[in-house]
């Protein structure tokens, strides 16, 4: 930490020591800007995906289906046994039977509009909501089977796995890309200052000459590619933020695609971004410096 | 100061010098003379731990050069001020700041704006601070060079060659800057072909001339 603050406040007269060079200055801001780009735009998918699919899985959690045999002999029995059971359930915060017509419209896709529903054995539907207090599905299962025969309770976890998964492995990938993209930076910058290095042996030389130790002479060094990533990364950021925020948005409940961004805490990712940065070339340009430097003795 | 014992180096697998012995006493004044490629670039080059001998010790103010780390090899060149035949100077920077270096890197640069004035008179180059090194004849940068290694009043100041490159005039007002660092109490190495400008030293003050030759140091004697 103390290295840190010594080297964002510095001292102007050791950064004179080493003269700037053209080339590496471009390279590493342009890497660096880049680099922060990328991992924009890999958080926002990776916090989407992630954030949307929270969202839809809580959805399904908080509600499940029951079934009841289309015998139109039983249904009213039935219906009334379920109800019986489904409103002393405890963690079960309401329940409703779905009316002919709500039933008919989740057919419509399948069979169109004039489906003749009056005629047909359908299933009755019960939709129940639970507000995850107390709420067992496993007990509430043998409660039914025991007092409506033939009911069946699907609690969503056919849908909600897939779904959950998946978003694991899209943070996963996310995260991966991440690390490569520090990783990247961290090969680039060590090159860009072993670069740096080599141009100015000279000038190390001298300043051995006159008494400089290794970290005074790599301070130089470390101070400049630090600050040099940390600002490219700051524009890449700026930039990825502005491409983000150009997407098209909307309910991402309905789309992941109209969703994607950052939202609340998710901001703090791209803050860190230009931090992070400096933090990987602050160790990958003082490692450089003083392999470098170890070298030339 | 520095002390010098049975020490060997050589280049390429051949002896340069072998069981070459040296003290330099505080306040003494060496001349070191000899041939080209005899090894008076490679013995000062010793003295301030640029290079490590092969065989012997090299102390330099009572540590043994061998066990120093870099960072304590760094330390010691704060007590060795050197002036190089092509003083290797940064050359972005300005003279002054040049001068100033030694101070920088051992973080009192904030005493460079009372000592460089006064320095850069005595050197002749106050109108010459804020040139670059490249605008600066060879005489003003061999006193520039002198300058930076007394900036931070080292005990020992090695010069190699210190007038190699200047005219007679340059070259004794070099010599009186340096007899007079001595008179100081400073100790004083010179690597020179130049007898002429020993005999002149030699009438002002008491120095030591010593041979390098054959890989061997001797007390030069009748020539002078």
């Amino acid at each position: 930490m103390k290295a840190l603050l010594e080297l964002m406040l510095g001292d102007p007269q050791a950064d004179r020591a080493v003269p700037q060079t053209g080339t590496t200055v471009r390279l590493t801001v342009f890497v660096a800007a880049v680099m922060a780009f990328l991992a924009v735009i890999t958080l926002a998918i990776s916090l989407t995906t992630n954030r949307v699919a929270s969202l839809w899985a809580a959805d399904l959690a908080q509600s499940a289906t029951l079934r009841l045999p289309a015998d139109p002999a039983t249904a009213d029995a039935l219906l009334a046994a379920a109800l019986d059971v489904l409103e002393t359930t405890p963690g079960v915060s309401s329940v409703r039977a779905l009316s002919q017509e709500e039933q008919l419209a989740l057919l419509e896709p399948w069979f169109g509009p004039d489906l003749p529903i009056n005629a047909l054995p359908v299933p009755q539907l019960i939709e129940i909501v639970t507000n995850g207090e107390g709420y067992d599905a496993s007990g509430l299962r043998a409660r039914l089977s025991a007092q409506v025969p033939g009911a069946i309770l699907d609690d969503h976890t056919a849908w909600r796995a897939p779904l959950l998964e998946a978003a694991s492995r899209v943070r996963l990938i996310g995260w991966s890309v991440i690390t490569l993209i520090g990783a990247t930076v961290a090969a680039m910058i060590t090159l860009a200052a072993q670069a740096a290095l080599s141009a100015n042996l000279r000038i190390i030389a001298v300043l051995r000459l006159v008494g400089a130790k290794d970290a005074y002479i790599a301070r130089a060094f470390v101070r400049r590619f630090t600050l040099r990533a940390a600002g490219g990364a700051l524009v890449g950021v700026l930039i990825g933020v502005a491409v983000v925020a150009l997407m098209p948005q909307g309910d991402a409940s309905s789309s992941l695609l109209l969703g994607v961004g950052f939202e609340g805490a998710d901001w703090a990712w791209p803050v860190l971004i230009p931090v992070m940065v400096a933090i990987v070339a602050f160790f990958a340009t003082r490692a450089a410096a003083f392999r470098r430097l170890k070298e030339q003795t | 100061m520095i002390e010098l014992e049975n020490v060997s180096y050589g280049y390429g697998g051949q002896t340069l010098f072998s069981q070459l012995s040296l003290t330099l006493e505080p306040g003494s004044f060496h001349f070191l003379t000899g041939p080209s490629g005899a090894g008076k670039t490679t013995l000062l080059r010793l003295c301030y731990s640029d290079l490590r001998a092969e065989k012997g010790k090299v102390r330099i103010f009572g540590h043994d050069a061998a066990g120093l780390s870099r960072d304590e090899v760094a330390v010691s060149r704060r007590r060795i001020g050197v002036v190089h035949q092509d003083c290797q100077f940064l050359d972005h920077l300005s003279i002054a700041e040049n001068i100033a270096l030694p101070l920088t890197v051992s973080g009192r640069g904030q005493e460079a704006a009372q000592n460089l004035p006064e320095l850069l008179n005595w050197v002749g180059l106050g109108a010459q601070a804020k040139q670059r090194p490249p605008e600066l004849s060879g005489g003003e940068r061999q006193r520039a060079a002198l300058a930076r290694a007394v900036i931070v009043s080292p005990d020992v100041i090695i010069a190699d060659e210190p007038t190699g490159n200047v005219d007679w005039e340059m070259s004794q007002r070099l010599l009186s800057l340096l007899t007079e660092l001595n008179k100081m109490g400073k100790t004083i190495l010179i690597a020179t072909h130049d007898l002429a400008m020993i005999r002149a030293t030699k009438s002002d003050i008491s120095a030591r001339v010593l041979r390098l030759k054959d890989g061997q140091l001797v007390q030069a004697g009748a020539e002078l």
